[in-house]
């Protein structure tokens, strides 16, 4: 185990999974010697088993919000706390290292476009996650193929590279690669873009199944029937100066 | 889910080519960020810097050419003694500065506990041994007389390769610039390294011969839980292998982070030039 935050936080109760606090994201472009604001004092928790509903008008930040929680993008200021069996870490302070093993099954992140390894197959692609935690080569393929089922990819698809996918197709690969080590808490932006309304039914039934089995789960979503029919509840980010509402559903 | 366990510490590792003045020999800072002294015109190699490398993972190193990048991996192995700072390898709870060691003591650690592609072949391979004499050749400064086990082994590295074994009697000067990087990869796997150093191991090879290279890579890393130190100007390979990414410029350390950060938001103005001109 690596070592967490040990103080157990004050005003916070035992429910919250995730608490961001007064988050800020600049971007600084030096070339141009520009900096653009993504968001200032964001601040919002998500209790255990929860999905919370990122919603909002395009470039308003919502995926960026993803991203700083992941650490693909850096904050500027503000805490993110996530609590994990008793203690709590900030993901802006922790070490890389730290962030490395927190992203091998405790926190997954599914984003809007597959990228992945260049002539792989769909079902290694979905394995390789449970590969990195020390799952089997057997089992995580196995595991693999009954995630890309779920996801109603066909089989005949499974030995070929994503790349040569439609956008539907690459976008449920995606998904199951998200889905097989079933994090405790998952990210997802923008899952169910771009997809017909089966396969869209496939994977709001598959979210709905994966936090049945509690996992967490933060999304961006566009489409307010499916944030009102999976969404316990939505942070709608609404002007970009001032950060965004809490709404409770 | 295992404990992260660091394998090596590196510390204020400095090297400088030129006598150094007092006024640079402790470090040097330049006004427009020059990695030569004003005074004493030395030139300041890799400056200052510190990394750790935990079991198992990759770590990626980028930077243009003359950046320092392959400066500091030679530190690592031996191959350029530094001028300051220190290595230190961690083995059963305790640590050693390797640097500190006798050259016997580090041509044991480097033969037995790291394994070692250059982007030239000619600097890790033997010419004038077979493709298998080469692999035979680490196991018996190993101190592995038994023949048939020798043989053996070269055989099966070199199919872990992709290698054929047939060609295993056949000198290296035969083979293509892809299949010498494969017989340099399974000559550095021969005594089960703890760490694999890769300088540019995919450079000037054709794309399709690149991308077997690195999955070949990943695979080991996947299968045999080796820590690797990668070391390439190639935004792609580091985006591919390792979990982890230094960006050096001018000898030192201008960013360090996750690789996705580091490629997705970079921080440092030379990190978003970098990326910005990436195809």
């Amino acid at each position: 185990m690596i070592q967490l935050d040990a103080i157990r936080p004050k005003n916070a109760t035992d429910l919250a999974l995730l608490e961001v606090r007064k988050l800020r994201k600049f971007f600084y472009l030096h070339e141009r010697e520009k900096k653009i604001q993504a968001f200032v004092d964001l601040s919002f928790s998500v209790n255990h088993g929860e999905l919370l509903a990122i919603t909002g008008p395009s470039g308003i930040g919502k995926s960026s919000i993803l991203n700083c929680i992941y650490r693909s993008y850096l904050s500027d200021g503000g805490e993110i706390w996530y609590h994990h069996n008793g203690t709590r870490i900030d993901l802006l302070q922790c070490s890389d290292h730290e962030m490395v093993w927190l992203r091998q099954g405790e926190i997954g992140y599914v984003t809007q476009f597959l990228h992945c390894l260049p002539r792989k197959s769909a079902l290694s692609v979905v394995a390789f996650p449970l590969l990195q935690m020390g799952v089997s080569v057997a089992q995580a393929e196995a595991k693999a193929a009954e995630m890309l089922n779920k996801f109603n990819l066909p089989e005949h698809l499974w030995d070929v590279s994503p790349h040569t996918f439609s956008g539907g197709e690459k976008q449920r690969v995606n998904l199951a690669r998200g889905f097989v080590c079933e994090p405790k808490l998952l990210l997802v932006d923008e899952p169910t873009a771009s997809l017909d309304p089966v396969t869209r039914d496939i994977v709001v039934n598959n979210i709905i199944e994966l936090k049945g089995r509690g996992t967490t789960v933060v999304g961006v979503f566009h489409d307010p029937e499916i944030v009102e029919r999976i969404a316990d509840r939505e942070f709608k980010l609404v002007s970009n100066a001032h950060g965004g509402a809490l709404l409770t559903r | 889910m295992n404990k992260p366990e660091e394998i090596l510490t590196v510390r204020n590792l400095a090297k400088h080519y030129g006598a150094a003045c007092p006024a640079c020999v402790n470090g040097l800072s330049t006004p427009d960020g020059s990695n030569i002294c004003p005074n004493c015109s030395t030139v300041h190699a890799v400056r200052d810097v510190s990394m750790t490398l935990h079991r198992g993972e990759i770590l990626g190193i980028i930077g243009e050419s003359g950046s320092g990048k392959s400066t500091l991996l030679k530190m690592m192995v031996f191959d350029e003694p530094a001028s300051r700072g220190e290595i230190l390898y961690h083995d059963a709870g305790t640590a050693v500065n390797t640097l500190l060691l006798n050259a016997a003591q580090k041509r044991n650690l480097r033969n037995q506990n790291y394994g070692i592609v250059y982007q030239n072949p000619q600097l890790g391979l033997n010419f004038r041994v077979s493709a298998g004499g080469n692999i035979a050749e680490r196991l018996l400064m190993k101190g592995t007389r038994d023949f048939d086990y020798i043989r053996q082994r070269s055989g099966s590295l070199l199919a872990r390769a992709e290698v054929p074994v047939q060609r295993m009697d056949e000198l290296p000067s035969n083979f293509s610039g892809g299949m010498q990087q494969r017989v340099q990869i399974a000559k550095a796997l021969a005594t089960n390294p703890d760490i694999l150093f890769l300088d540019e191991v995919t450079t000037g090879l054709d794309l399709s011969v690149q991308a077997k290279i690195l999955d070949l890579i990943l695979e080991l890393q996947q299968s045999l839980g080796i820590a690797m130190v990668v070391v390439t100007h190639d935004l792609g390979v580091v985006r591919l292998l390792a979990s982890r990414t230094f960006v050096m410029k001018q000898g030192e350390v201008i960013e360090a982070g996750l690789t996705d950060q580091v490629l997705e938001d970079p921080q440092h103005a030379y990190t978003q030039q970098l990326v910005s001109s990436s195809l």
